[in-house]
């Protein structure tokens, strides 16, 4: 039974031989101001081949435990109901939102700052993968250097407000529409390319943007970053304990409160939910409109789009304009958030975070994009814990995620609409 | 209503169309037949513009529109039902005609839509099931419902008959030949020959990117130079 699993069993505990034994069995040990590899211990070596012959023994015997696995009853009660009508989902939906932003209001005044602070970050992902989902979920634009987008919201803050001393507020949607320009510039020249062409021409994009951050020391620092970016404020009124631009006064004193440096970061995270709730509601409005079904039009069939009178040039460029306006949001709060960046911000690594978010949580669907957002940032402070194996936990997560759900979190359901009766 | 003069398309540097002339005229139903490879999808292509002639002209009801995007001419009182159908398979039917309405209002839809259940009660009995689960000749039916909802005044086919059962062409062609007494004058491209120049008031024959053969459907059905190459002698 198990004989023809025999060569792939032995060939799976190679490769995790090969794979374990150099990063669990050789360390690099600094010897003064040289380095020395040394070997391992007897009892990691011990674990490397247990596990090793863990994985034999699993792949040898593999149809006969997953056979098991098949036979224990479906766990989830919810797996074989029938699909609910529509009604009754955009109802559920609707309570799910305000739930959720419900729980979001009162969120900052039942935990610590710290989580505060982290739900500022989710937030942050929120949009960014809500804007995202415009131009992968919908339009089907594989996009990999969305990063770039939130990079430009982020700089433009911090140098108007370098140079020009230019306030959160105004800074907002100078920042979101130079990021929607900038979207709009990318637009033209990938207008043509799909799939892993456009996926590729993206990545550059992202990659010149940081690049360019990085080496344009006069005006963006370079690697150093900006700092001193400047905090929002309320109606002139300043979070700081004292004030730092003359005519301004400060939020504790007009409210005759202590001082705590817990109010700033709740202002922040209010922004954020609030320019949050924003972004959900307009690209929700979008979706409904004759344009969002127009990128989806696309995704599905582009020639039959375009026969139907659509224009390929209009639709794509409007995705990437709308995608990137959300970025740019996203990069103002997270400039104003951090008070520092630097291009380090805006690594690949962020973009396809992004990207895990939006397939996570089910293309094009925005409850399961806000929900995977969630699960995204939060997961890793969880894992903490295991330091350095984190990432490790992250991909088998992500792993595990696309064998068992490949379409998604939730995926996608489109809105039927409906012609009304002429009366 | 429908005039190519001299047209030439490339695709790079290769010549796809050696200057193709053919003209149809309103209410007709003219053919296009030709083997593989002999550049009828092309010349529907050219027709909407993409690409688009390098050389010649596409005179749509008098409006050169040889230059104008696809986007345009598509909103210009012309419709194509593409080769393959395509219709968009996670739609269900009344979604997909919808979409082929996309540019008109609510209300001129709702007629429209009526007017394509008419012409094809099966649509109408699958009204709320998804294309992607209908057979081949119901999704062809669908493509052309879809193409009729922006009320062409001219209507493309490119192979209809592709892929179906006998007598499901048989029904297509049927529909084909209902249009034109709707008064849309019908520009049909088949390797179907036999039945495509039955239906046909005119014809053209295309063989490797030129015209060879122009003459009334009855006549070229007649042709020996046509049985033997495209009727099987």
């Amino acid at each position: 039974m198990a004989a023809h699993n025999l060569k792939h069993a032995l060939f799976c505990a190679i490769i995790t031989i090969i794979i374990a034994y150099p990063i669990l069995g050789l360390n690099l040990v600094a010897q003064g101001t040289s380095v020395a590899l040394e070997g391992a211990t007897t009892a990691t070596v011990i674990n490397v081949f247990l596990a090793a012959v863990a994985v034999f023994l699993f792949q040898l015997f593999r149809d006969s435990i997953m056979g098991v696995f098949g036979k224990v009853p479906n766990l989830n009660p919810m797996a074989k109901r029938g699909p609910i009508s529509q009604e009754r989902r955009l109802l559920m939906e609707r309570v799910f939102f305000v739930a959720i932003i419900l729980l979001a209001l009162v969120w900052p005044f039942i935990v610590s700052r710290g989580a505060v602070d982290l739900a500022t970050l989710v937030l942050i992902y929120i949009m960014l993968a809500l804007g995202l989902n415009v131009v992968v979920g919908l339009a089907g634009l594989l996009d990999l250097g969305y990063v770039a987008f939130y990079a430009v919201g982020a700089y433009t803050f911090a140098l108007l407000s370098q140079y020009f001393g230019i306030s959160f507020w105004l800074a907002l949607p100078i920042g979101a529409l130079l990021a929607a320009l900038f979207g709009f510039v990318l637009g033209f020249p990938v207008l043509r390319l799909r799939g892993d062409y456009l996926a590729i021409v993206t990545l550059g994009f992202g990659e010149i943007i940081r690049i360019l951050l990085n080496n344009w020391t006069t005006l963006t620092g370079g690697p150093n970053g900006i700092g001193g970016i400047p905090d929002p404020t309320l109606f002139g009124m300043e979070f700081g304990r004292r004030v730092k631009e003359e005519g301004n006064v400060s939020f504790h004193e007009t409210f005759g409160i202590a001082y705590s440096g817990e109010h700033k970061v709740i202002f922040l995270y209010l922004i954020a939910l609030v320019l949050a709730v924003f972004t959900l509601l307009v690209i929700r409005r979008f979706m409904r409109m004759p344009v969002g079904r127009a990128w989806e039009a696309l995704r599905e069939d582009e020639i039959a789009a375009r026969s139907l009178g659509m224009s390929r040039t209009a639709v794509k460029l409007s995705a990437f304009t709308i995608g990137a306006f959300f970025a740019g949001f996203a990069g103002t709060v997270f400039a104003s958030k951090q008070g520092f960046i630097s291009p380090e911000s805006f690594v690949f690594l962020e973009s396809a975070i992004i990207l895990a978010i939006v397939v996570l949580g089910g293309m094009g669907s925005q409850v399961g994009v806000i929900l995977a957002a969630i699960a995204v940032t939060i997961l890793p402070e969880l894992a903490r814990e295991f330091s350095e194996y984190r990432m490790l936990i992250f991909g088998a997560a992500m792993v595990l995620m696309m064998v068992w759900r490949p379409q998604g979190l939730l995926p996608m359901r489109r809105i039927q609409i409906e012609l009304k009766e002429q009366g | 209503m429908l005039v190519l003069e001299n047209v030439h398309t490339h695709y790079g540097k290769i010549e796809a169309l050696h200057g193709v002339s053919v003209e149809v005229k309103k209410g007709e139903i003219v053919s296009l037949i030709g083997a593989n490879g002999a550049g009828k999808t092309t010349l529907l292509m050219t027709v909407c513009g993409s690409p688009q002639a390098s050389s010649g002209r596409v005179i749509l009801e008098g409006r050169d529109i040889t230059n104008e995007p696809t986007s345009q001419i598509m909103r210009s009182g012309i419709s194509i039902v593409p080769e393959g159908r395509r219709v968009f398979s996670g739609l269900t039917v009344e979604e997909n005609l919808h979409m082929g309405g996309f540019f008109n209002t609510k209300a001129e839809i709702r007629k429209s839509q009526d007017h394509v259940y008419d012409l094809f009660p099966r649509l109408k009995e699958r009204e709320h099931q998804r294309a992607g689960t209908m057979s081949g000749g119901e999704q062809q039916m669908l493509a052309i419902g879809r193409a009729l909802m922006s009320k062409p005044r001219m209507i493309i086919l490119d192979e209809p008959s592709l892929g179906l059962a006998p007598i499901v062409i048989q029904q297509i062609f049927e529909i084909i030949g209902q249009l034109r007494e709707e008064g849309i004058t019908v520009f049909l491209v088949e390797q179907n020959a036999h039945q495509a120049l039955n239906l046909a008031d005119r014809g053209y024959v295309l063989e490797t990117g030129r015209i060879r053969l122009h003459d009334t459907g009855k006549n070229l059905l007649a042709n020996p130079d046509v049985r033997n190459a495209y009727l099987g002698g």
